[in-house]
């Protein structure tokens, strides 16, 4: 089945008008959130994009943007109450 | 397994052998980190193997240094020839470690060089796993060495489909999953961490119920038995019902589990009005909050999702456990 976790905050942006066509977007995210369509990556599940940033450092055009870091509800909250970003080092 | 010393002189560099299948000791190892227990010493050697007999022209496949991670991989690879290299993430997982950046650019670029990869090989191919991405620029390591990354499949379990395809992962391949199986993987290890919530929430209700003149084993049977399965709700049943709960954030799905839980001891329990209302109000913010961490063993929650749902969630739990404290405490002094 598949998950979903909520809309409309996700901060993943594409750039389309510089895009190169190249794929890597579309081969590195895990949840299948870029499509390629003529020669241009297009965001087909923006709902999807779990904020991983693995497209955005992948992009050789720098065209992709997305406030990356861990859907980690502890981790968010140690961070912030270690006045540093969110940071787990629970998981193993 | 010795140090890969690698002296400038020698070539190839010297690497260790390893094996696909696993001993008892592996599997005991797999169960204790399963459960959490030790994870932050299950670590292998960094460095380069040789699984079977690789020759210049075999695949390169990259992992981390958790073992783990380092066991399944080899266990998938039975009957193959080819390099391992395995990066230094301080024993943490591929994923995690790609978000830490420690499974990323300057890590690899540095193991390629140290272990002399572009002698040892003749090729120019890299295959890393799709998992790292977050953690590495595929055109960044090109250009410092050459080497150019092809991304392996999601799952260990379908490399060597990945490999006899000509190193062609199709959309199956490339897709995070979160199947009943691989939430049940995860439920032991949150278990564990939830049972530390319990003291810390057990022993203030203890004393408060000796305060009210309750006896000892009442008391202590108050204490555990609706919160032991609260915790039990929020890290096995939230898990299990994930895709099921009809609502996508974390903290709700996890309100609506508590108040059906609460509700149902409730009345399993013949409990008064004042009773009923501390086991609403105490309960249902406990099992989201756990519901609410189980974000950090999923797949697919973002940070900003996480960050929407902490900031609206936390107050109202404050909130009603406060509420649940005064009724419990109104319970003890006018009775429930």
């Amino acid at each position: 089945m598949a998950h979903e976790y909520l809309h409309n905050v996700v901060t993943l942006k594409l750039d389309q008008d510089k895009c190169i066509g190249c794929g890597r977007c579309v081969e590195v995210c895990p949840h299948r959130v870029f499509r390629l369509n003529d020669r241009k990556a297009d965001i087909v599940q923006h709902q999807k994009c779990m904020e991983c940033g693995a497209c955005a450092l992948n992009c050789p055009v720098e065209v992709i943007s997305v406030r990356s870091g861990v859907g980690c509800a502890y981790a968010v909250l140690k961070g912030k109450s270690q006045g540093t970003g969110p940071d787990c080092g629970c998981c193993g | 397994m010795m140090e890969n010393a690698c002296p400038e002189n020698e070539h190839p560099c010297r690497t260790r052998k390893v094996q696909a299948t696993w001993t008892w000791r592996d599997h005991l190892g797999a169960w204790k980190m399963r459960w959490g227990f030790g994870r932050n010493r299950y670590r292998v050697q960094p460095g380069l193997y040789a699984m079977g007999l690789p020759s210049p022209e075999d695949p390169v496949l990259v992992t981390a240094n958790y073992k783990l991670t380092f066991d399944v991989l080899r266990r998938s690879l039975a009957g193959q020839n080819l390099w391992i290299l395995v990066l230094n993430t301080h024993g943490i997982n591929v994923w995690c470690a790609a978000g830490k950046k420690t499974f990323g650019t300057d890590e690899l670029v540095k193991r390629i060089r140290k272990h002399h990869l572009g002698q040892v090989v003749t090729h120019k191919t890299i295959i890393f796993p799709q998992l790292g991405a977050p953690g590495i620029s595929a055109h960044e390591v090109q250009k410092q060495t050459e080497f150019r990354v092809t991304y392996g499949p999601v799952r260990a379990s379908d490399i060597q489909a990945f490999l006899a395809n000509e190193m062609k992962a199709n959309e199956q391949m490339r897709t995070v999953t979160f199947t009943l199986r691989e939430r049940l993987a995860v439920v032991p290890v949150e278990l564990v961490q939830a049972l530390r919530y319990f003291l810390p929430i057990a022993i203030p209700v203890v004393l408060l119920s000796l305060l009210g003149g309750i006896n000892l084993s009442i008391a202590t049977a108050l204490a555990m038995l609706p919160f032991l399965g609260a915790i039990l709700t929020g890290t096995i049943l939230f898990p299990i019902l994930l895709p099921v709960i009809p609502l996508r954030s974390f903290a709700a799905g996890g309100w609506l589990l508590g108040i059906l839980y609460a509700g149902g001891l409730a009345l399993f329990i013949h409990a008064g009005g004042w009773l009923a209302a501390t086991l609403l109000l105490i309960l249902p913010p406990l099992v989201s909050f756990i519901a609410l961490n189980f974000t950090g063993a999923t797949t697919f929650t973002s940070l900003s999702g996480v960050e929407f749902e902490l900031k609206r969630a936390v107050p109202m739990m404050v909130a009603s456990a406060v509420l649940g404290v005064i009724a419990y405490t109104g319970q003890l002094i006018l009775g429930g």
